[in-house]
């Protein structure tokens, strides 16, 4: 199912590529916090998917529960969500893909959804390589419950409520490899140009794409030492590269010298351009990126960009052998068998 | 302890009259021996000689080398139910043979391979030894299968001992080896060596006697979960996610087995349907919810256990209206509670599974064709009602072998229900999901993808208001939970009917539902025997329809029998009709066993005095 028309000319005054002008994409009024890092990414997934000319009602908003699972009521109001249950997301996820895998899938989870509550679904997502955009708004603590640690939470950190946690971190990303990612970034939510342009490789890659975006939460964990707080992450964010997405067929505008970048093409044909900064990072040698998540964990930095991809595990879409046409919409004729096959089968049971 | 009487003589036995058509068998075997074949080829070749039979499993959880007992019931009044007497047996596990010798009636039969030493307990009961290892030696099968033939050895000498057609047992074979002639060949091998040393060298003793018959002409046996798996591929099921789990593996395993062979796409070889084993039963409803709300035909199919890791998401399911299939083949307890067994147990944690008021619309099969029927037509419920559809089925009815009338071919079409197309959302002023327009309770939905801008919502638990806005309004709430209420009293008319069977001057009502039904119609017969007439209701599903008030308030006395300690469906049933509350006496039967028509019958002639 195509996501974006290619025919139309780009008429920057009158909307995107398909003719929707950005409020077309915007979402409900936010109950979040005032300066939440979670309505930041919203914000970039409104104007990524505005970018790259998605038609909004080929999207659906999947969440868990919890601040971050209640934001995708505030970006895309034309595409079909379902908040559920808490941790849970990956598997409605699961299903709603297989019964229409012609749309893109845009899941929102926090810390608390993916690294507590569902860590066994969000490792079996990814096991099963579903086709979608899994973002997790990562800010170490849970927020609607009123500022108890998350299991992101920095060993060591002391909060108003909780006291010093003793637990060492999961790292999202790690899991995300360990169980065989094949799209693993990372980002920060006060860094709105690289959060949009992972978004929009995120929403080109052809399975599950694991986006960790450190998302402050300004009301239980913004103090400065904490490594989850809007001062600490831009003061230790260590980009791997500059971040470009280049859309199907246009021309790279992007004037890089050759030897300078990394081109990755993704599976719709768009390319996403990876500017190497001051040192040498491959982003398709898996074990080359667990030692850097190792080794970067416990040394003071903040490490973002893309971690690691390669594109060509089969999606859970492929191994199940799917008819094109989605199951949701098959017609009598194509779902129920004729009576002959059935008066066959009965002569087996006689 | 040994019988060293050697083989026994007509004049030791007195003679008695022929039995025909009515025993039950008992094959004891070790658990992981490869007795199943054997077992399978004995139960349909009794069927297909036109006797009405069936077959339990009786298995401890267990993989390998730990007791098993299969249960064979030929009955020409056509009665299947488990039957309390054991009038053959045929003792292949050494460990259990005294015990399995002290189950036999008097004067029943028993054969044993005669390296066994028979137990000197039972001098009425005719012995026939079976020269297992000298048969195996002069059909030397290859070595990897000699257990397995070891097994068709007593398949042999039963046959030929009892009066099952050899032709039969080579029919019944070819049945199981899907045709391969060449395991049917070595197998009849054994079975016929073995058929011709018992013709030669046994004497005839015991009363007991298979003959032709006509009853099964047209009929089928088959398992529980298979017809409802089947059921659900004709129902045009989409998507299915499951975790193994006794005893509902073998229903999404029957998914496995038939949907590539019946749901490809005949151009492209594709599948028209995604199957998914999940992490858990957790995330198996999660993925048949998310299927379901994006507009598949979703099913899972658990136990007990799974179902308890399903309550959150059936109350979310409950409430924001997606359609959903769960199958609960029922079992007994929590963990190690009786994993292999039969009950009924999950009753009332059904009905209300999820917090905050949910009242679950089930539906109760009572035999294959139903479990076959209910499999397509839980699709047309749940897409019609929006709102998961609970098929409690069972062990009994699940795993074991049924005598059935064959499946009819779906007599309706798919029923989508009330979905709005970007055509329709075009015409409508304005489109809101949860509300009532057309006043039955049910409100219209849209799928992902519909490609107009009207099309999406945002779905939720129970706080929103008719447009899906999340809403924390008083009056918002009780508005949702006043239309479900209306929705459910949509459903009493749309589900199937309670079955009602009179006698002429019945004074009494028995009401059942589910695998019990053979029973209690063998009860019937026994209790009318004793001059006792009874009326008899089936429930087939819930919310009850009004014939089930209707005919509680006929009946000063009405025993409701089921197969779960506390009387679950009476009380639900004193729940519905509670002016008549003090008419409904629990006949409880709970030990994991399925309930048998004996014991129906005790049990009312004991509360009626007679």
């Amino acid at each position: 199912m195509a996501t974006q028309t290619e025919t139309k000319p780009a008429h920057p005054g009158n909307g995107n590529l398909i003719g929707l002008r950005k409020s077309d994409y915007r979402g409900g009024k936010s109950t979040l916090c005032q300066g939440c890092g979670h309505s930041s990414i919203a914000s970039q997934i409104i104007a990524a998917s505005y970018e790259m000319s998605i038609t909004p009602e080929r999207i659906i908003k999947l969440s868990g529960i919890g601040c971050s699972s209640k934001s995708p009521a505030y970006f895309l109001n034309r595409s079909h969500g379902f908040n559920g249950l808490h941790g849970r997301m990956p598997t409605i996820a699961t299903g709603a893909i297989m019964a229409n895998h012609g749309l893109k899938a845009i899941g929102v989870s926090g810390d608390g959804d993916t690294a507590s509550i569902g860590l066994s679904h969000f490792i079996h997502l990814v096991r099963r390589n579903v086709p979608m955009t899994y973002i997790v708004e990562n800010n170490g603590v849970y927020g609607l419950t009123k500022g108890q640690f998350s299991a992101t939470a920095d060993k060591g950190q002391e909060l108003k409520s909780a006291g010093i946690n003793p637990f060492m971190p999961v790292d999202i990303c790690m899991e995300a490899l360990i169980a065989n990612a094949g799209f693993v970034a990372r980002s920060f939510a006060g860094d709105p140009k690289q959060v949009k342009e992972l978004l929009k490789a995120a929403l080109s890659y052809d399975g599950t794409a694991v986006l960790d975006i450190i998302s402050p939460c300004v009301t239980f964990n913004n103090r400065d030492e904490s490594t989850k707080s809007y001062a600490w992450a831009r003061a230790h964010q260590e980009p791997l590269h500059d971040v470009t997405w280049v859309p199907k067929r246009e021309e790279i505008q992007v004037e890089y010298d050759p030897g300078d970048r990394i081109d990755v093409e993704m599976h719709d044909g768009s390319l996403l351009v990876l500017k190497k900064l001051e040192q040498d990072y491959d982003p398709t040698d898996r074990m080359a990126a667990l030692k850097m998540l190792a080794e970067t964990s416990c040394g003071g930095y903040l490490v973002t960009g893309l971690i690691y991809i390669e594109d060509n595990r089969p999606t859970l879409t492929e191994i199940e052998n799917l008819v094109e046409e989605p199951l949701s919409v098959l017609n009598e004729g194509k779902i129920r068998p004729p009576r002959e096959t059935l008066e066959a089968l009965i002569q087996t049971f006689q | 302890m040994t019988n060293k009487q050697g083989p026994q003589t007509a004049e030791a036995i007195p003679h008695r009259e022929r039995i025909v058509n009515d025993l039950s068998m008992v094959v004891a075997t070790v658990n992981g021996s490869g007795s199943q074949t054997s077992n399978t080829a004995l139960i349909r070749a009794i069927f297909r000689m036109g006797i009405p039979v069936s077959g339990k499993n009786l298995f401890p959880s267990n993989i390998q080398g730990m007791p098993t007992w299969f249960t064979i019931r030929a009955s020409s009044e056509g009665f299947t139910a488990r039957r309390e007497t054991v009038e053959v047996l045929v003792a292949m596990n050494i460990a259990t043979f005294e015990e399995d010798l002290s189950g036999l009636v008097e004067g029943g039969v028993c054969f044993y391979p005669d390296h066994f030493s028979a137990p000197e307990t039972r001098p009425d009961v005719v012995f026939y030894p079976m020269p297992v290892r000298s048969v195996i030696k002069q059909v030397n099968p290859p070595r990897e299968l000699r257990d397995y033939m070891v097994n068709m050895v007593y398949v042999g000498v039963v046959a030929q001992m009892l009066g099952i057609d050899l032709q039969e047992i080579r029919g019944a074979l070819e049945t199981h080896f899907r045709g391969r002639e060449k395991p049917v060949q070595l197998n009849m091998q054994v079975v016929g060596a073995s058929a011709s040393w018992a013709r030669e060298n046994l004497q005839e003793l015991d009363p007991y006697v298979l003959e032709r018959d006509s009853q099964t002409e047209g009929m089928i046996l088959i398992d529980g979960n298979t017809a409802a798996a089947l059921g659900a591929i004709y129902g045009g099921v989409t998507f299915a996610a499951w975790y193994p789990i006794t005893p509902a593996s073998s229903l999404a395993e029957a998914l496995q087995t038939y949907l590539p062979q019946l749901r490809k796409d005949p151009e492209t070889g594709k599948a028209t349907y995604a199957i998914v084993q999940s992490e858990d039963e957790l995330a198996a409803i999660g993925m048949a919810i998310g299927a379901g709300w994006a507009g598949a035909r979703a099913m899972t199919s658990t136990s007990g256990p799974g179902l308890s890791l399903m309550a959150e998401f059936s109350g979310l399911a409950y409430f924001a209206e997606v359609p959903v299939v769960v199958w609960d083949v029922q079992r007994m307890g929590p963990s190690t509670g009786l994993p292999t067994r039969t009950s009924q147990g999950d009753v009332l944690f059904v009905r209300f599974l999820g917090h905050g008021d949910t009242s679950q619309v089930m539906l109760i099969p009572g035999n294959i064709e139903e479990c076959f029927e209910f499999g397509w037509r839980a699709f047309d419920l749940a897409d019609r009602l929006q709102t998961p559809i609970f098929v409690l089925s069972d062990l009994d009815l699940g795993m074991n072998m049924w005598m059935s009338r064959p499946f009819q071919y779906p007599s309706e079409p798919i029923d989508r229900g009330k979905i709005l197309s970007a055509e329709q959302l075009e015409q409508v002023q304005e489109f809101a999901r949860y509300r009532d327009v057309d006043g039955d309770g049910i409100p219209y939905r849209t799928l992902p993808g519909t490609d107009h801008p009207k099309a999406a919502y945002f779905t939720r638990g129970s706080g929103h208001d008719d447009r899906a806005e999340y809403s924390e309004r008083p009056e918002d709430y009780e508005g949702i939970m006043q239309r479900i209420a209306r929705k459910m009293e949509t459903a009493r008319a749309l589900l199937p009917k309670a079955v009602i069977e009179r006698m002429k001057g019945a004074e009494i009502g028995l009401i059942a539902y589910g695998s019990t039904d053979s029973a209690v119609r063998e009860a019937r017969a026994r209790l009318l025997d004793a001059g006792v007439k009874t009326n008899y209701l089936r429930l087939r599903a819930i919310p009850f329809g009004p014939e089930v008030k209707d005919f509680i308030s006929q009946h000063e006395r009405v025993y409701v029998i089921e197969m779960n300690t506390d009387g679950q469906m009476r009380m639900l049933l004193q729940l519905e009709v509670p002016e008549h509350a003090t008419r409904l006496h629990s006949l409880t039967h709970n030990n994991g066993l399925p309930v048998s028509a004996r014991w129906i019958t005790e049990r009312v002639l004991e509360a009626e005095e007679v």
